[in-house]
C-alpha cells in the first residue's frame, strides 16, 4: 500500500510511571486502548491508517518493567529490557545463551536498542495482507487472501493454520519455549502466570490474536528457571536479508547430554505455524540416543510429519527438516 | 520577494542563485507541512490531540518546542526545529536515514515519540561537530575517505557509527559492519562507507592526523 509520510492520526497518549498503573490505564480503557512498549510494531499499525486505537498507552517511562535481575531459581527479565540489553548481558549470555543468540539476531541494531521482549513476544503477525489492512480472516473478515492459488504465501504456514496462514514472527519466543519460560502477566483479575508455550494461541482458539493477552492485561516479566542453564544450545535462523528480516524460519533447541547421549531435550521453531512450536514429539524421540547426525535425520523427519504446504512455501519442509537435524547434531556433523 | 517587483525582473532573476532558489523552495515546503499537519492533527478530537509545551534536549541545549502526542521524533527535529540534517527515508524503521541518539544509543527517531524523549539527551548530526566548527573524527574521516555517493543516507550512517563506536571503540571491519547493519545506502555504497567509518574510528582512538586538519 501507499506508505503516507505524515503524522499520525490523534490519539491521546498515556504516560504511566508504574505497571500498577499502566494496568489500571488498560483495564479503564478496555478495547480502546493500545499498549505501546518499543513501538516499532505499534507504529507501522498506526502509521498506515489500519489501527486507530483512541488511546495510546507508552510504557517506556515504567522503569519496575526494565532490567535484567537474579532470582532464587533463574533469572527474571522486565517485559520492557531491550533486546540490546538481553544480547549482551552477561549472565544471559554465560547461562541462557539461546536467548541471548536468538535476540542478537532480531531486526536492525536500532531496533534491538529501542525493541523490548516482551514487545518481541507480543507482536502481530507480518502476513502482508493483513498488515496492507486486507479485511482477512484475522482482521475479523470471512477469507484468507494468501491462501488462494496465486497468493503471496511464501512465507506463510506449514503447520497449524485454521482459515489464517499467517505464522508467527518472533525470533525470542521459541528460544523462551526451550528455557522452559514463564510469563508474567498483571490482569484485570490480579497476577496471572503461564508457561511460555501456553502463552501463545492459533486461529483455532482466536483468529484476531497471537497470545492470551487481553484487554487490561499487562505481560510484566519474563522468568527462566535455572532448569536449562548452562545446557547445550543451539539457534539458528533463516531470513532473506541478513538484517531486518522476520525468520522464513527459525530453531532453537537446549540438550542435556551425558557422554555422547541425549538425556533431556527441548527444542521449538517458530514462523512455522501461526504459534511457536515446540516439538514434543521429536524430543520424546530423541532422548536417550546419542547427539548425532542419526538422530538428527530421524528427528528432522519426524518434525515435518503432517506438514501441509500451501502453493510457495513448500521449501519450508525441507528447511525444517535440516534445521531441526542441525538442532540436534550441531552444524558441523550434520553438514 | 519585493526583488520581483523591481521593473528590471530578468537581470534580478539572475541574481537569485541555485542555492537561494532552493532555499526558497525548502522554505515554501515547510510551510506547506506545516499547513498539512495543522489541519489533520486536531480534526474532530481537539480535546486529544493537542500540541502541548515541552522542553527537549537536542544537542546539549534546552529546546521549548510544542508538539502533538502523536509526533514522531524524526518530526519535531525537522519540521518544529530546523534540524533538517536528519532525514526521513522510509518513516518505517527499515532504511535507518533518521538515525539520531537518544541517551548515546542509537534510534531511528522517525520511531520514536517526542513526548517520550522529555528528559533524555538527543544528539543529531548538527549536535556531532565542535563549537568552533571542527568537525567530530567520524564527520571528518567521511569527508578524507569520500565516504558516500548521493549522501542522503550519510548523517544517519554517521550517527550509527558514532553511538556503536561509544561501546565498540576498536571494532574489526565485519563488527563495524554489523553495528551500522541498521542503515541502508540506496546507491549501494557500502565500501566506501565502511572504508570512511573504520577511518573515523581510527581517527577517534588515534587523533586526527595534522595533514587532515590542514586539508579542512
Amino acid at each position: 500500500m501507499a506508505v503516507i509520510r505524515d503524522v499520525m492520526p490523534a490519539f491521546d497518549l498515556l504516560q504511566p510511571g508504574s505497571a500498577a498503573d499502566a494496568q489500571k490505564l488498560l483495564e479503564q480503557n478496555g478495547e480502546d486502548a493500545w499498549v505501546m512498549a518499543g513501538g516499532l510494531d505499534s507504529f507501522d499499525w498506526l502509521k498506515d491508517r489500519i489501527k486507530k486505537p483512541k488511546v495510546l498507552v507508552d510504557l517506556s517511562g515504567v522503569e519496575e518493567l526494565k532490567g535484567i535481575r537474579a532470582t532464587s531459581d533463574g533469572v527474571e527479565i522486565g517485559a520492557m529490557t531491550t533486546l540490546t540489553e538481553i544480547a549482551n548481558h552477561p549472565a544471559i549470555q554465560k547461562d541462557y545463551g539461546v536467548l541471548a543468540q536468538a535476540v542478537e539476531l532480531v531486526a536492525s541494531p536500532q531496533i534491538r536498542n529501542q525493541g523490548t521482549l516482551g514487545g518481541n513476544v507480543s507482536q502481530d503477525a507480518r502476513c502482508w495482507y493483513y498488515r496492507g489492512g486486507w479485511p482477512c480472516y484475522r482482521a475479523g473478515g470471512n477469507i484468507c487472501y494468501a491462501d488462494t492459488p496465486v497468493g503471496r504465501n511464501r512465507e506463510h504456514a506449514i503447520f497449524g493454520a485454521d482459515r489464517c496462514v499467517a505464522v508467527h514472527p518472533s525470533d525470542s519466543a521459541p528460544a523462551l519455549i526451550v528455557l522452559d519460560a514463564k510469563f508474567v502477566m498483571q490482569t484485570p483479575k490480579g497476577e496471572r502466570v503461564v508457561a511460555a508455550e501456553d502463552y501463545f494461541v492459533g486461529p483455532e482458539t482466536d483468529i484476531t490474536r497471537l497470545n492470551i493477552l487481553q484487554p487490561g492485561d499487562l505481560l510484566t516479566a519474563i522468568r527462566i528457571p535455572a532448569t536449562w542453564a548452562g545446557a547445550k544450545f543451539y539457534f539458528e535462523k533463516v531470513r532473506d536479508r541478513n538484517v531486518w528480516d522476520f525468520p522464513l524460519m527459525n530453531v532453537a533447541s537446549a540438550m542435556k547430554l551425558s557422554g555422547g547421549t541425549i538425556s533431556d531435550i527441548r527444542i521449538a521453531v517458530n514462523a512455522a505455524a501461526p504459534k511457536p512450536m515446540r516439538l514434543k514429539a521429536v524430543e520424546d524421540a530423541a532422548r536417550g540416543k546419542p547427539a548425532n547426525a542419526e538422530t538428527g535425520e530421524m528427528a528432522g523427519k519426524l518434525a515435518v510429519e503432517g506438514a501441509v504446504p500451501l502453493q510457495y512455501n513448500g521449501y519450508k519442509i525441507p528447511l525444517m527438516r535440516n534445521l531441526v537435524k542441525r538442532a540436534i547434531a550441531g552444524e558441523q556433523e550434520a553438514a | 520577494m519585493p526583488e520581483m517587483e523591481d521593473s528590471n525582473t530578468n537581470s534580478k532573476a539572475q541574481q537569485i542563485t541555485r542555492r537561494r532558489f532552493i532555499l526558497g523552495v525548502i522554505a515554501g515546503g515547510a510551510v506547506v507541512g506545516a499547513a498539512s499537519y495543522r489541519i489533520l492533527s486536531p480534526g474532530g478530537r481537539a480535546h486529544s490531540g493537542g500540541e502541548r509545551l515541552i522542553t527537549l534536549n537536542v544537542n546539549g541545549t534546552m529546546r521549548r518546542v510544542e508538539v502533538m502526542k502523536q509526533e514522531t521524533l524524526a518530526w519535531t527535529l525537522r519540521y518544529k526545529l530546523g534540524l533538517t540534517g536528519t532525514k526521513l527515508g522510509c518513516d518505517r524503521a527499515e532504511c535507518g536515514a533518521c538515525t539520531v541518539l537518544i541517551d548515546d544509543v542509537p534510534h531511528y527517531s522517525c520511531s520514536v515519540l517526542t513526548n517520550t524523549v522529555r528528559g533524555k539527551s538527543v544528539t543529531t548530526i548538527e549536535g556531532l561537530a565542535a563549537a568552533d566548527g571542527t568537525l567530530h573524527p567520524v564527520q571528518k574521516a567521511v569527508v578524507d575517505e569520500q565516504g558516500f555517493q548521493c549522501a542522503f543516507c550519510t548523517s544517519g550512517f554517521i550517527m550509527s557509527a558514532v553511538g556503536f563506536l561509544k561501546t565498540h571503540p576498536a571494532p574489526t571491519r565485519t563488527e563495524l559492519a554489523h553495528g551500522i547493519s541498521g542503515n541502508l545506502c540506496r546507491c549501494q555504497d557500502y565500501n566506501k562507507i565502511l572504508d570512511a567509518m573504520m577511518r573515523g574510528a581510527e581517527y577517534m582512538r588515534y587523533g586526527v592526523p595534522a595533514a587532515s586538519q590542514r586539508r579542512a
